[in-house]
């Protein structure tokens, strides 16, 4: 069976339009480096306070930098037409929407899961506590990713709507920022990352319905 | 009561009455309860002193942040459900009173926070699972706010908005639920309202003394009063542009 076409093209879009924009893959990474590199200078040198808070310094870097790209994810195709094209076919746009933003995610959310054990080292995390701090990056990710491609599409006609999406997406960052930072300390065998988990999964489960409503509006 | 008030016209005729009637109520009740709360009662020893003064806004202030969110996602589901024009009016009057009410809940909670447990309130609002929850209860209240003046026409800011509260009203659980396990000690004391105490000052009583709790309920019936009667303002005025700008479009085209 082959895939319905507006989410195979979606999936392709989301793919090519993170290499078209210049340095478009590159910008989250350079973000992501870039607030975690800046936090041992604000806190002083000490190698114990830094390995200590490293793991949450990195969920917070994590956190912002989703943001970086969230703005254009939707606006982008409200513009050039294709939301249009995807609404006029009979597939779900909810379903459009989720694969956009996990396609979104795969691109410039795990490469920065990819780049924790470089940050971490250079911080002094323990690397035992940093292969299983990954899964929760990974997982945390998912839920800062979906949750930001709600704001992003209920702000996908606003002009400038970067500082709107991070009004609204942080206040819903929370619970899975607390249950990720309470993850790194307790290991993968915890309740945390239960919870981590359902987070997601709720994510999974509630985001792609409220995108795909708000998408229906942006497109009127 | 509800579906009687659905009509605008009847709606009109009722919050003329109300709005006056729920304002005076509201300011004497709230008058009453501050004016025994700050000069009559005892100070309590197990409390801080005089410090127990502050909670006649302090608690009803928290309980109305909470209730005017529910409200607010109430009146956004109503709306995105059966497209009633005066539900969407309700929920935009009640985003800036019930960001008001917690911000209110926020400061008394960390002036009485600061004193009381005699910690500095920086420590309080990022060390104490309540006083952040409800920070970021704030922080859904300004979204909301600010995603509706960001988007042009009001039938898409309307959308927008209730689909913002509706995903917000289902993280309120999750979003408390994760910061009371972050903190798996509250400094906060525990709910002491529905638990009636003895008049003297006990360590092991865990009611609230009679000479508070009738003051407090003075407060919350009188906040209660006020907040209604403020959304009900903010509606009328709502409904009254909106009038407004059917009558200009009207003569505009008689022209």
């Amino acid at each position: 069976m082959t895939a319905p076409a507006p989410l195979l093209s979606a999936f392709r879009q989301a793919f090519s339009e993170a290499w078209a924009s210049g340095a478009g893959l590159l910008l989250p990474l350079g973000f992501f480096a870039g607030t975690a590199t800046l936090v041992p200078f604000t806190l002083g040198g000490e190698a114990d306070l830094l390995s200590r808070v490293g793991p949450g310094i990195l969920w917070l870097a994590l956190a912002l930098s989703s943001m970086v790209t969230l703005e254009r994810v939707f606006q982008a195709d409200l513009q050039d037409g294709a939301l249009d094209l995807w609404l006029q076919d009979t597939g779900s746009i909810s379903l459009v929407a989720a694969i956009k933003t996990l396609t979104h995610w795969l691109v410039s959310g795990f490469p920065l899961v990819l780049m924790t054990p470089l940050i971490g080292f250079m911080l002094g995390v323990p690397a035992e506590k940093m292969i299983p701090a990954m899964l929760g990056y990974a997982m945390g990710g998912l839920v800062f990713f979906l949750w930001g491609g709600v704001a992003a599409a209920l702000s996908a006609s606003v002009a400038r709507g970067g500082l709107l999406i991070a009004l609204i997406a942080l206040p819903l960052y929370v619970p899975a920022l607390i249950f990720g930072v309470q993850m790194v300390d307790a290991g993968v065998d915890s309740p945390s990352f239960l919870f981590l988990c359902a987070c997601t999964l709720f994510a999974l489960g509630v985001a792609p319905a409220a995108m795909g409503a708000a998408l229906r509006l942006a497109a009127e | 009561m509800l579906s009687y008030l659905a009509n605008p016209l009847r709606f009109m005729r009722f919050s003329r009455l109300a709005v006056p009637i729920c304002f005076a109520l509201g300011v004497l009740m709230i008058g009453w309860s501050l004016y025994n709360g700050l000069f009559i009662v005892p100070p309590d020893a197990l409390q801080g002193g005089d410090l127990i003064r502050a909670m006649f806004t302090h608690v009803p202030s928290a309980w109305l942040s909470m209730g005017l969110y529910a409200a607010l996602a109430g009146a956004s589901f109503v709306w995105y459900i059966w497209r009633h024009e005066l539900a969407d009016v309700a929920a935009r009057a009640i985003a800036p009173i019930g960001a008001g009410y917690t911000a209110l809940c926020f400061i008394t909670g960390s002036i009485w926070g600061q004193k009381g447990w005699g910690a500095g309130w920086h420590n309080l609002i990022l060390g104490d699972s309540r006083l952040m929850s409800v920070l970021v209860m704030l922080f859904l209240f300004l979204g909301y706010i600010a995603l509706r003046a960001a988007l042009e026409t009001r039938q898409k800011a309307a959308r927008a908005a209730a689909i913002l509260a509706l995903v917000g009203i289902v993280n309120v659980p999750i979003i408390k639920v994760s910061v009371d396990m972050w903190q798996t000690t509250t400094i906060h004391q525990e709910s002491s309202v529905l638990k009636i105490g003895g008049s003297e000052p006990r360590e092991d009583d865990e009611g609230m003394n009679p000479v508070y709790l009738q003051q407090l309920l003075w407060g919350f019936g009188g906040h209660t009063l006020l907040a209604s009667a403020m959304i009900l303002m903010l509606m009328r005025a709502e409904v009254y542009t909106q009038q407004a700008e059917r009558q200009l479009a009207l003569k505009l085209e008689e022209r």
